[in-house]
């Protein structure tokens, strides 16, 4: 499973970092989150944007994963459904992935000094759910995708 | 010389700090550049002056921090000079031009929907269950027959009349004209792929058809208009139906203009006119002084497309409508569309549009009994534009006469539009009345037509439930059926123009 991207319709309000952010705090409450919680909620999803150029990216689950061939410490590795998975506990934070990721998708939580990347939210990703345009698609393995 | 604004902001934002993230969404969801995230304070600042009350970035707001609501600073009350007669004397001093606006008339007259009721079926008459019982919503379009000729052998039945194009619609509610230009690409396409899902029809406007959607032609009335834009011989054979438009109700007598600076690469290709040109539709049609000129290019039109298409031709609602109408009917005119004042537009005239037309049920109703006294109701159809807001409209639309009802502002609103009449500056936060890349993005066609197709399947099932409450099973039957309507709170003048009978009366 992938999430895919369409920049046709991404209209940069970067409403899926937000959600996204949420949806890794402590409180899951966007008020609380964003307001009192401490350390602040890191998104895993980045909104590249040069309007009216703008599309959402995040984790690509690379069949060739440079960031987990970078890992010194084995806390990025491919699971059996080939998703790229980040054991914080054996995270050293060296950043080597950070600087392995041919697409930025891999984030630094300063609070913790170790990397964030996507999970995809246990098989429902909220960026795809929240997104206002549809601009946002989980893509199977395989499954082709046709523009709008 | 620096002239000092004396304009009092239209609209309060309140931003709950309690609430604000800072997340600045609402900065980037706004054209008009109302809020402004400081990152030296960081905190976010908004700018009323700005505000057109468009409500994006409410809507957008992920907790719900912002109020957008009219500014209640006012000048002393005065029933003469109001608020607004005073901020737009004021522009003008200040600019000296006329005033523009978009979307339809707000002013307060009449709605005469308001104070027509419809009738239903108790006891003596049955009503009917329209999820369990057939209902029949389909309605032709064009010319009928003045009789029939049969030829009956047997089990095998023939029509022996030479029958006139008609186009057949699922529903009686069909997309009024909205052109590429004056809309978005994107809001344009969603129109033409609702229309075609649901089975019924959306009119180009005068921006022409870009030729990868012509695939939509079918569902298509293509307008041909004082300007011309975008007419060839495909554009009018592609279609379901050829509009020749003389007027709109928001701007009734006046021309089109479209800025040259929206008139991309791609709107100057589909209209035929050089990139960066202003689209400029004279008032009048240079070739239509008399009803004869109307007629030569209603039958050029037939020609050109075979005599396969009916033609329709649209008027402002004014006060002569009737007689008009008659004309254009024996001009061949196979549709007659009528646009009230209160019909939308992209750009006109405040004063215009505030001042000029009449409304459409008066004429609709005046058009509609002139076409039957004189005999000739069936050689054309009635559809009516022009302020309708929900089915209930268009079922006493159709019962006062129309065949079926072209929708505008409803469309848009569906599609995201809130009315803040603001088309005209071409920063529409809604991706709907710009042509800024920026903006139209936010209009994703997929979400779009199928918020359309829900508006006419709504709109489609309420019909169906009021036609079973009337005892009702055919739309065919409401058609013109007066007696299905009572007027509340009518001057007799009023009842006499609509053909009506007062609530109790029998």
């Amino acid at each position: 499973m992938r999430i895919l991207s369409k920049p046709e319709v991404c209209i940069g309000c970067h409403l899926c970092e937000i959600w996204c952010a949420v949806a890794h705090s402590r409180s899951k409450d966007i008020i609380k989150a964003f307001l009192y919680e401490e350390p602040k909620p890191v998104s895993r999803i980045v909104v590249e944007d040069r309007m009216p150029v703008s599309f959402a990216i995040q984790c690509r689950n690379c069949d060739e994963p440079e960031c987990v061939t970078a890992c010194i410490s084995g806390a990025l590795y491919k699971d059996i459904d080939g998703r790229v998975v980040h054991d914080s506990s054996k995270c050293v934070g060296c950043y080597s992935c950070v600087m392995a990721c041919p697409y930025g998708s891999i984030r630094i939580d300063k609070s913790t000094q170790k990397v964030v990347k996507c999970d995809l939210c246990d098989g429902d990703p909220v960026c795809v759910r929240i997104c206002p345009n549809d601009a946002l698609m989980i893509v199977e393995e395989g499954e082709a995708y046709e523009e709008v | 010389m620096f002239m000092m604004s004396y304009q009092l902001p239209e609209f309060v934002i309140e931003r709950r700090e309690d609430k604000c993230i800072k997340c600045r969404v609402c900065e980037r969801q706004c054209a008009f550049e109302g809020h402004e995230y400081d990152e030296e304070f960081d905190r976010m600042f908004s700018y009323e002056d700005k505000c057109v009350g468009c409500q994006r970035c409410v809507v957008f707001c992920p907790t719900n921090a912002l109020i957008i609501k009219p500014h209640p600073g006012d000048y002393r009350p005065n029933a003469n000079w109001t608020r607004e007669k005073l901020q737009d004397l004021k522009k003008q001093a200040e600019t000296g031009g006329v005033i523009l606006t978009g979307s339809g008339n707000d002013k307060g007259y009449r709605i005469y929907w308001d104070h027509l009721v419809l009738n239903a079926s108790q006891v003596t008459n049955p009503s009917i269950d329209p999820l369990r019982e057939p209902m029949e919503l389909r309605t032709f379009l064009g010319r009928k027959p003045d009789s029939l000729q049969l030829e009956i052998d047997g089990d095998d039945v023939q029509i022996t009349t030479e029958l006139t194009p008609n186009v057949a619609i699922e529903t009686p509610i069909v997309f009024t004209a909205m052109s590429y230009g004056a809309i978005s690409y994107q809001a344009f396409k969603s129109l033409a792929m609702a229309a075609s899902e649901f089975g019924t029809l959306f009119n180009t406007g005068e921006g022409g058809l870009p030729t990868e959607l012509r695939k939509y032609g079918k569902n298509a009335i293509v307008q041909c208009a004082s300007g011309r834009f975008g007419v060839d011989p495909e554009y009018l054979n592609c279609s379901a139906a050829v509009e020749i438009k003389i007027g709109q109700g928001a701007k009734p007598g006046i021309g089109g203009h479209l800025p040259g600076e929206k008139v991309s690469v791609w709107i100057s290709e589909t209209r035929m006119i050089p990139e960066g040109t202003d689209a400029l539709s004279p008032a009048p049609q240079h070739d239509i002084y008399s009803i004869e000129d109307l007629s030569m290019l209603i039958y050029a039109l037939k020609e050109a497309t075979n005599y396969e298409k009916p033609v329709s031709v649209k008027i402002a609602a004014v006060h002569n409508a009737p007689a008009i109408a008659s004309g254009m009917v024996r001009a061949g005119a196979d549709i007659i569309a009528l646009d009230g004042l209160r019909g939308g537009t992209g750009a006109a005239p405040k004063i215009i549009r505030d001042n000029v037309g009449i409304p459409i049920e008066m004429a609709l109703a005046s058009v509609d009994r002139r076409l039957r006294e004189e005999g000739i109701r069936n050689k054309a159809s009635i559809l009516v534009a022009g302020g309708f807001r929900n089915s209930g409209d268009v079922l006493k639309a159709i019962a006062l006469g129309a065949d079926a009802v072209y929708i505008g502002s409803p469309a848009l609103i569906a599609m995201g539009c809130t009315m803040c009449q603001k088309c005209y500056t071409g920063k529409c936060n809604w991706g709907i009345c710009t042509q800024d890349p920026y903006l139209t993005k936010r209009l994703n066609p997929e979400i779009a037509s199928q918020r359309l197709v829900n508006l006419l399947r709504g709109w489609s099932h309420e019909i169906k439930e009021m036609l079973g409450g009337m005892g009702i099973n055919a739309i065919e039957s409401v058609r013109g059926n007066r007696d299905h309507l009572r007027g509340v709170g009518l001057e007799d003048w009023e009842l006499d123009v609509l053909g009506v009978k007062g609530a109790g009366e029998v």
